[in-house]
This record gives structure tokens, sequence and C-alpha cells, in this order.
């Protein structure tokens, strides 16, 4: 509590300091909102951990805060949504298992989360690790690092650490599952209400969600589609940089919401179907002079094109990897800087760090929100870049 | 290595999704977004054109009004003019005619003045002339009265008279 307390303490000279600084009263209400909402996050976040210690509950056993372990447990997906509490004693809302395993077999996660503690000897480090087994439906599997395994003998088996038992087909409704659904709902809340608002009203001057929405589409088809894309064929690419455009944007914002703690657009496997349909988009709309641009590159004598496709080729590839490596890295390091802050107080173990680490986790929260409509102008833009240069004109 | 291992469960429903989304936003979303743009955009545009041209024929119209006007100034400067001419050869008119007029009542004054003078003047001759024989008579008889005054006469008359 007192931690609490402190925190409200360093936000209001922080206000005075935003205030002169952005003089604006939109700015000033966002911050607002946006402190009530890191103000919860953090005060979940202490309760957490301050219970957090060699404490033995219920038979589990908990180990000393890890500052690693902590981050990569927030930023990956898992098969529940944890609120608040301890890990195995707190509240969190239980997402469905879904598992392709000889026929469908679905179950809540909790019967994984709350089952059979149990024991395993590493076979290498010959070390004790302790792992929990599935009970009622979920009789027979096991997670470990939010990872299911099937039992072999009733028993995970470890090596150097890792279970080495055969994993289920794994279509769980997960977190990130859950917030991807969240998003595509949210996305399609807005668009389709802007749709509506002007089927009702006809074409007239935005007002309500359409005020905020029309914008950013007017945005995306002038200067994300037709200044890269060309006049010439940029109408057909619009809806898709549209869709990817307002995916991505509320999928960083939804990062930011505490509690939720949802990493969805710093998940690899999302950035790389998006990459994936870049990449398809770019290589199905390829017109002739593209492909002559790539297997005959004008200019290059043809003894140097044994070396030129083969690096044009995987130049094809390369531009929708950075793609996906680009959003992967920048919403995850996000998510690490700030638990890496928060961190600093439970590593010292002392409340009174947090009026360091909270202006500074505050900093780059309000950071990420920038780098949230900036990650996803970018993909956008640069698909619509590399689309572009697909669908090129020859022209000399 | 977990963290950069794609999921083949979230790839799944990522694909489901995202293909659902992209279709569902194109066809009810984007599609009516863009083309409702696009038809404010022209509206917007026709009713700038529309702008434009009214104001060329409002300038059109401002022009012609004041020509116009010019003309018509420079009909009522013609009127005017006309009017004072005609008003400044009435007045000139009449007032000749007064002088002519005058000048004759003028000329009959001067000839029945001059008249008049003539007559007085004859009378008045007439009248000097009798006073002048009665005063020659009175003085012939005053000086002739007596011998001695008619001798002196005479002597006198005889003297003034030059033998040469």
């Amino acid at each position: 509590m007192v931690f609490i307390l402190l925190l409200k303490k360093v936000s209001i000279p922080l206000r005075q300091i935003l205030k002169a600084f952005f003089q604006n009263e939109i700015t000033m209400r966002l911050f607002n909102k946006f402190n009530t909402l890191v103000l919860t996050v953090f005060s979940v976040l202490s309760i957490n951990a301050l219970y957090a210690g060699h404490d033995e509950v219920d038979g589990y056993v908990e180990k000393d805060f890890n500052i690693g372990e902590m981050i990569m447990h927030h930023i990956k997906d898992a098969h529940e949504i944890h609120l608040w509490g301890d890990a195995h004693n707190g509240t969190s809302v239980y997402l469905p298992i879904i598992l392709m395993d000889g026929g469908l077999k679905t179950f809540s996660s909790s019967h994984l989360y709350h089952g059979e503690l149990k024991t395993a000897v590493d076979h290498k480090t010959h070390e004790e690790i302790h792992y929990v087994a599935g009970v009622g439906p979920a009789d027979g599997y096991a997670i470990f690092h939010e990872k299911i395994y099937k039992l072999e003998n009733g028993e995970l088996q470890f090596e150097d650490s890792h279970p080495h038992n055969a994993k289920p087909m794994d279509f769980s409704i997960t977190k990130n599952v859950f917030v991807l659904f969240l998003v595509s709902f949210i996305v399609c809340l807005l668009a389709i209400g802007t749709a509506r608002y002007y089927k009702k009203n006809g074409a007239i001057a935005p007002k309500g969600v359409a005020k905020f929405i029309e914008p950013l589409v007017i945005f995306v088809r002038d200067d994300v589609a037709k200044a890269n894309i060309g006049e010439h064929a940029y109408k057909k690419y619009v809806p898709y940089l549209l869709t990817i455009f307002f995916f991505i944007l509320v999928g960083n914002l939804l990062g930011l919401v505490p509690m939720l703690s949802a990493n969805l657009t710093g998940n690899i496997t999302i950035t790389l179907f998006l990459a994936v349909c870049t990449l398809l988009a770019t290589v199905l709309s390829g017109n002739k002079n593209y492909w002559h641009h790539i297997f005959a590159t004008p200019g290059v004598p043809v003894p140097l094109l044994i070396i030129m496709i083969p690096i044009e080729v995987v130049g094809i590839l390369t531009k929708p990897f950075a793609l996906m490596i680009r959003l992967f890295a920048n919403i995850t390091a996000g998510h690490v800087i700030i638990l890496a802050f928060i961190g600093i107080i439970f590593i010292n173990k002392n409340a009174a760090w947090g009026a360091l680490s909270v202006p500074m986790a505050l900093f780059i929260s309000v950071l990420e929100i920038l780098v949230a409509f900036l990650q996803a102008y970018l993909f956008a833009m640069l698909s619509a870049l590399f689309i572009g240069a697909a669908v090129e004109e020859h022209h000399h | 290595m977990d963290l950069i291992t794609p999921d083949l469960g979230l790839l799944f429903w990522t694909g489901l999704v995202f293909i659902a989304l992209l279709f569902i936003l194109t066809k009810f979303a984007w599609k009516p977004i863009l083309n409702m743009v696009n038809t404010r955009e022209q509206k917007i545009t026709e009713a700038l054109e529309l702008a434009e041209k009214t104001k060329a024929e409002m300038q059109l119209l401002a022009a012609q009004n004041e020509e116009l006007v010019k003309e018509a100034r420079k009909e009522r400067d013609a009127m005017i003019k006309d009017a004072k001419a005609t008003a400044d050869k009435m007045v000139d008119d009449a007032k000749n005619k007064a002088k002519e007029e005058a000048e004759k009542v003028l000329e009959s004054a001067r000839t029945s003045i001059n008249a008049e003078k003539a007559a007085a003047i004859a009378e008045l001759k007439a009248q000097m002339a009798a006073f002048s024989i009665e005063i020659a008579e009175k003085v012939v008889r005053e000086n002739l009265s007596s011998d001695e005054k008619q001798k002196a006469l005479a002597d006198k008359l005889a003297g003034e008279i030059n033998l040469n």
C-alpha cells in the first residue's frame, strides 16, 4: 500500500512537468487516463511480487524472484489470463484447451494449472524439477513453461531442463488467441461503426467514431497506398493495407493495457503471418517488369546474373522477413523495458526504488503509445512500398 | 528460443481470424467508407468548381453593370449639357430681345427728347429774338432821346468808319 501511495505522489509532480511540456488539454487527458492505468498495473504487480518469496503454499514451491523469468512469462503466450495474486493462488481467467490428439479434446486450462504436483529428475543434470500434471479431463497431459506435453508413463522426461515428451497438436484459445479475437472485434466495431455512420448520414462531414477513423483511413489511402504504389494500381491494395494497419495498431495498443498483459503484435507467429501476407501480395501482384528485373536485371552482363539471380531471389524473402522481425522486436522490446524497470523494485526488495523505476517505466509506456502508431504505419507503409515495386510500370 | 519459434495453433487461429477480418472489413467497412469519402471529395470538388464559376460569372456581371452605369452616366452628362445649352440660348435670346426692346424705347425717347429740345430751342430763340428787339428798341430809344446824343452817336459811328 505504501508503494501505491508513493506511486501516486510521484505521479503528481510528473503531471506538472508534463503539463508544462505539452500545454495541451488532450494530451493531459490522455495522460491522466494512462496514469490511472499504469497505477493499476503497478499496484497489481507489486502485490503479486510482494508475496513472491521462498514460501511453500499448498505444496507448491515458490522460487526467489527471477527477473528474466518474470519478463519471459509476461511476454510469452499462456493458457490463462493472470489477473492478480500469486501464480498458484491468484485469480486467473482460465482459457479453453483444444487438443488434436487422436480426436478432439477440449477442457479448461484450470485442470492443467491446478493438477497434481509432481517431481521429476533431469536425466542429464540430475536436478529435481517440479511440474504439474493435469487431472480430470486433462489427465495424461502436463503443462511446463506454457507448453502442453503428453505424459509418458504418467511422467515428463527432462533432459537439460527441457521435457522431451511428445506434444499434442495444440489449437487452444490461448491468451494471444483471445486477444486476437478481441483485436478483431474492436477493429470491426470501429470500422463498421464508421461505415454505418456514413450509410445513415450520407456523405457528410464525419462525427463520433467516424471522426477518429476517417483521417486514418484517408492517411493510409493517400500517404501509404497512393504515395508508394502509384496512382495506377493502388486502389486494389487499400483494403489490405487498411486491415493490416488497424490490426497492428489496435494490437499494439491492447498490448499496453494492464491486466490483459497481451503481447499479440510482439509474438513472432503473428508477425510471421502478416509478413507472409505481404510476401504473397508482393509476389502474386508482381508484373512482367518486376520479374524481369529479378531474373534478367537490365544492364548486367550475363555471367554476373549467376550471382545476381540468387541475391535477387533472397531479396524477395528478406524484405518481409525484416518486416516480421521489426514489428516483433519493437513491441517485445518495449514490453521488456517496462517490465525491467518495474523489476528493479523487486530485485532490490525496496519500494523506494519506485521513485526511480516508475517514472522511467511511465516514460517508456508513453513512448510505447507513439511506437504503437509508428510500427503500424511502418508495416503498412513498407508493405505498400514492396507491392509498389512489384507493380511498377516499365519506364526509362 | 521459445520466443522466436512460431506456434502452429496460434498460426492457425491468426490465419483464420485475419483472413475473415480482411474479407469482412473489405466488404462491410473499407469499401463503403472509401466510396463515401470519394463521393464526398467529388462533391467538395464540384462545389468548389461551382463556386469558382459563380465567382467568374459574378465578376462578369459586375463588369457589365459598371459598363451600364458608365453609359448611363455619359447619357446623363450629355442630357445635362443639352439642357444647359438650351437654357443658355433661351436666356441669351431673352436678353437680346430685352436689349433690343430697351434700345427701341430709348431710341424713341431720345427722338422725342430731341424733338422737344428742338421745339424748346426754337421757342427760346423766338423769345430771345423778341426780347432782343425789345431791348434794342428800348436802348435805341434811350440813346436817341436827345439831339446831342444823336450827334455823339453819329460822330462815334462816323469816327469808326475808316476811310482808307
